[in-house]
């Protein structure tokens, strides 16, 4: 597969938030396309309200982890988790960061205060021009339900224009995994997110 | 039909690794597997056990990792093709048959699965599991991607064979949890059952008997050698240079190729995937055609040292970079960037760095909790009530599961913990040791795997401590698997459950009482009197894991959250900074709340709130 475009994204949030699914969508509709994928997976421990980042390596790339400043798209489901790991990205990279805030409960036994969304997303507007921001709670309100952030952020990263992919299969892969009597939402929910980022 | 167990050939499945080794020992017509679970092997059991019917071949949870390895030698010993598969440190549960197993040998295929975890994402330690196949002195295999671990999974049960040796599959985390492209090959004929040819001179290991079968097994490793040498896994890439040369195996080399594509280094690497013993005239020659040699290995310098006696016995000028020099680390698991950092000045070519850095804002750890609901909150919330004053000085011996979390505050529920079963174990020292209070902490599934014996072992010798069982009804920290407890076996079958209760009886312990956690009064109650008793009390707090109780209520439409009624909260925190359930917040104002999409409903809070203030949903 030598000569393959090299495309690299990371998703990261907390356990729970649906990041392992969300990188198994993107990595099944690249695999349909016909490209190289592989992925690193959290799985275990880290699971129980730790963080988990799974790396998703398409094209021409052996290994799923990603170097510091090689990732293309980062897709964060929160912000701090976005702050985190923004050493993963260089100028280029674009950053799509849920801005509602999961906070952690060691912030609340710990010496370290929780920042706030605002003060994160700003540090990182500070260095990068790529910050798109997706104001979950917004659209949580609107679809009276946190399960379909899932799809949100995905129909945002399809509308970088930045994936090898249709839009349109992202979308179908999407649909076909999520349980069928939530497929209308979920489908309302990824054209909401790809309509954020336009 | 289940994606996994397709018949057709030349399909591309897309598998993490450890479901990839699950196919591949379809391929290869797995009998009979046997484990216990414990990440980064886990999803290989999960994957067998979820297939085993439909596919007919025979699974099982066993109680411990020393019991699954003896299933499944017995099975092999049979003239059945079998695997287990554990975690790192599983394997030195199974030490002392796997030891001997390489005398014994096998008729029909075994192969052992250890999956390693460099990093320690979800271990005690970061054993490198290579230094027990030389110990044993058996052959290894070690794949970089799952399509690798298939194949050489299919393939290690026709070496087993042929060897009649045990053989080692050893993965990492990262292979293990890496999902990627895996082409299927035809499915396996399985045997069905075996036969026992009674052999005395070969499976009872009596002295003059282990005598005679250390020599065979040295004649094996040398045609175990002689097919490494030929092996289909050990190939050598020509990367369009010869002056520089990289050996490696398993993740390590994923990133070496990765860097070395990226940053256009001219070379050849030799990649060796039957990784023991190592080929050594296939080391030879490589050395011999390049100026220096990179060693591209996580963990411990396996592969460098025996490279650098073949350089050495056959007196090859060669220049080995590695572990060794200093270049490349023996801690944690390996990343592009840790090849870059190894090579970086040292082939001429400068890695520059182009990654964000953002402004300094310190920000929170984020360490894995225990769930909302979770009923360990409870027993050492309880605890902690009781033990009052005394808590600080009180040792709190743990085991490993998710009770393990209890570590964080504001529970601080655990101070010692070295392995499975250490809770137990070394209460007994504390109490033979010190004059602390001693609780000691253990799982229902961890008890049945290494618990028991140190429970005998207090009590026979008179030892005083408080343990307790807790019972959530499964294996939860590794993803819900069976245990001997619950009713039903690996295969999803209705199986005998096993009363703890009556086990814990006959250990002979003096007092053992039941208690439901999620009931506060009623704890604090049985923690009272088991602290007043002399010698070992027990006590099993039964309660299911939260996150299987929630589906439970779902499923029957009786689940309700909880909600905090601000007129009545006098913001006091208790419910937040006692208990720290992750679903109990406070804003910057000091207003507590119940996020509803973490609560589980458990209503626990309701017992801690001296207010009244934390509602049912519907309930005003």
């Amino acid at each position: 597969m030598n000569g393959e475009p090299r495309l690299r994204i990371i998703v990261v949030g907390i356990g729970g938030q649906g990041v392992v699914f969300a990188s198994k969508v993107i990595g099944e509709a690249a695999l349909q396309a016909g490209l190289n994928v592989v992925i690193s997976e959290v799985h275990g421990m880290a699971q129980r309200g730790g963080i988990v980042t799974s790396q998703i390596c398409i094209g021409d790339i052996h290994g799923p982890l990603i170097a510091d400043g090689e990732a293309d798209l980062i897709l964060a489901f929160e912000p701090v988790e976005a702050y985190r790991i923004i050493n993963k990205a260089n100028k280029d990279t674009i950053i799509i960061a849920n801005s509602e805030q999961t906070k952690p409960l060691s912030a609340s036994f710990g010496e370290v205060e929780y920042p706030d969304s605002d003060m994160v997303m700003q540090a990182i507007n500070e260095v990068t021009e790529n910050l798109l921001v997706i104001d979950g709670s917004s659209i949580a309100a609107e679809f009276t339900s946190h399960v379909v952030m899932n799809s949100v952020l995905l129909g945002a990263l399809a509308g970088t224009g930045r994936l090898p992919l249709d839009p349109e299969s992202l979308r179908a892969h999407l649909l076909k995994r999520v349980p069928s009597k939530t497929a209308d939402m979920n489908a309302k929910a990824f054209d909401a997110g790809m309509k954020a980022v336009q | 039909m289940k994606e996994i167990l397709t018949d057709d050939v030349g399909k591309t499945l897309f598998l993490l690794g450890n479901e990839a080794i699950a196919r591949g020992a379809l391929e290869a017509g797995l009998d009979l597997a046997a484990s216990y679970p414990g990440t980064p092997s886990s999803e290989i059991g999960n994957t067998l056990a979820d297939i085993s019917r439909e596919a007919g071949f025979y699974f099982e949870y066993s109680t411990n990792e020393k019991v699954a390895t003896e299933v499944a030698i017995a099975a092999a010993v049979s003239g059945l093709r079998t695997m287990t598969f554990m975690k790192h440190v599983g394997l030195n549960v199974a030490a002392d048959p796997f030891m001997t197993s390489a005398y014994t040998g096998v008729k029909g295929g075994f192969v052992l699965v250890t999956a390693d975890d460099p990093s320690c994402h979800s271990s005690q330690n970061e054993q490198d599991n290579r230094h027990y196949a030389r110990l044993a002195n058996i052959p290894v295999f070690e794949p970089s991607t799952p399509d690798e671990a298939r194949g050489m999974t299919r393939t290690a049960f026709d070496t087993s064979e042929e060897l009649e040796l045990p053989i080692m599959l050893r993965t990492t985390t990262r292979v293990s949890h890496m999902r990627g492209p895996v082409n299927t090959f035809n499915l396996g004929k399985r045997r069905g059952k075996g036969r026992f040819i009674k052999d005395l001179s070969r499976f009872i290991t009596m002295p003059p008997v282990a005598r005679k079968r250390h020599a065979w097994q040295l004649e094996q490793m040398e045609k175990a050698e002689a097919m490494a040498e030929g092996s289909e896994f050990n190939r050598t890439l020509d990367l369009g240079g010869s002056e520089t040369g990289f050996v490696g195996s398993g993740a390590a080399v994923n990133y070496g190729l990765d860097v070395i594509k990226s940053a256009g280094i001219k070379c050849r690497m030799l990649k060796l995937g039957m990784s023991h013993p190592v080929p050594s005239e296939l080391c030879r020659t490589f050395m011999e055609s390049v100026d220096k040699v990179v060693v591209l290995e996580e963990l411990e310098p396996f592969l460098e040292t025996r490279l650098r006696s073949i350089a050495y016995e056959n007196g090859i000028d060669v220049e080995i970079i590695g572990k060794l020099t200093g270049h490349f680390s023996r801690l944690h698991e390996y990343t592009p960037d840790t090849i870059k950092n190894g090579l970086g000045g040292l082939l001429g070519i400068e890695f520059p760095d182009n990654s964000l850095s953002p402004r300094s804002i310190p920000i929170p750890g984020r360490p894995p909790v225990l769930c909302p609901g979770c009923p360990h909150r409870h027993v050492y919330y309880a605890v902690k009530k009781v033990l009052k004053d005394n808590f600080d000085d009180a040792i709190f011996a743990t085991d490993i599961g998710c009770y393990t979390l209890g570590i964080q505050p504001p529970l601080n529920a655990a101070d010692f913990l070295l392995c499975m079963g250490s809770s137990v174990d070394a209460a007994g020292g504390f109490s033979q040791a010190t004059d602390q209070t001693i609780m000691a902490f253990i799982g229902d599934s961890t008890f049945f795997h290494s618990g028991i014996h140190g429970l005998i072992s207090a009590v026979y010798n008179g030892h005083r401590f408080v343990c307790t069982i807790l019972d959530n009804r499964t294996t939860a920290m590794t993803g819900h698997q069976p245990n001997p407890g619950m009713g039903v076996d690996g295969m999803g079958n209705e199986a005998p459950e096993i009363s703890i209760d009556k086990l814990v009886e006959a250990c002979g312990v003096g007092h053992v009482r039941n208690v439901d956690p999620n009931d506060l009064s009623a704890t604090i109650n049985a923690y009272n009197e088991a602290l007043a008793h002399e010698g070992v009390a027990v006590i099993i707090a039964v309660r299911p894991c939260a996150l299987l109780e929630v589906r439970g209520k779902k499923s029957k439409g009786t689940f309700r959250t909880y909600w905090i009624d601000q007129e009545k909260c006098k913001k006091c925190g208790k419910c937040m900074n006692d208990l720290g359930c992750p679903a109990i917040l406070a804003d910057s104002e000091g207003n507590v709340s119940i996020k509803r999409e973490h609560c589980l409903g458990c209503g626990y809070c309701v017992q801690v709130c001296p207010f009244d203030a934390i509602l049912q949903e519907g309930s005003t």
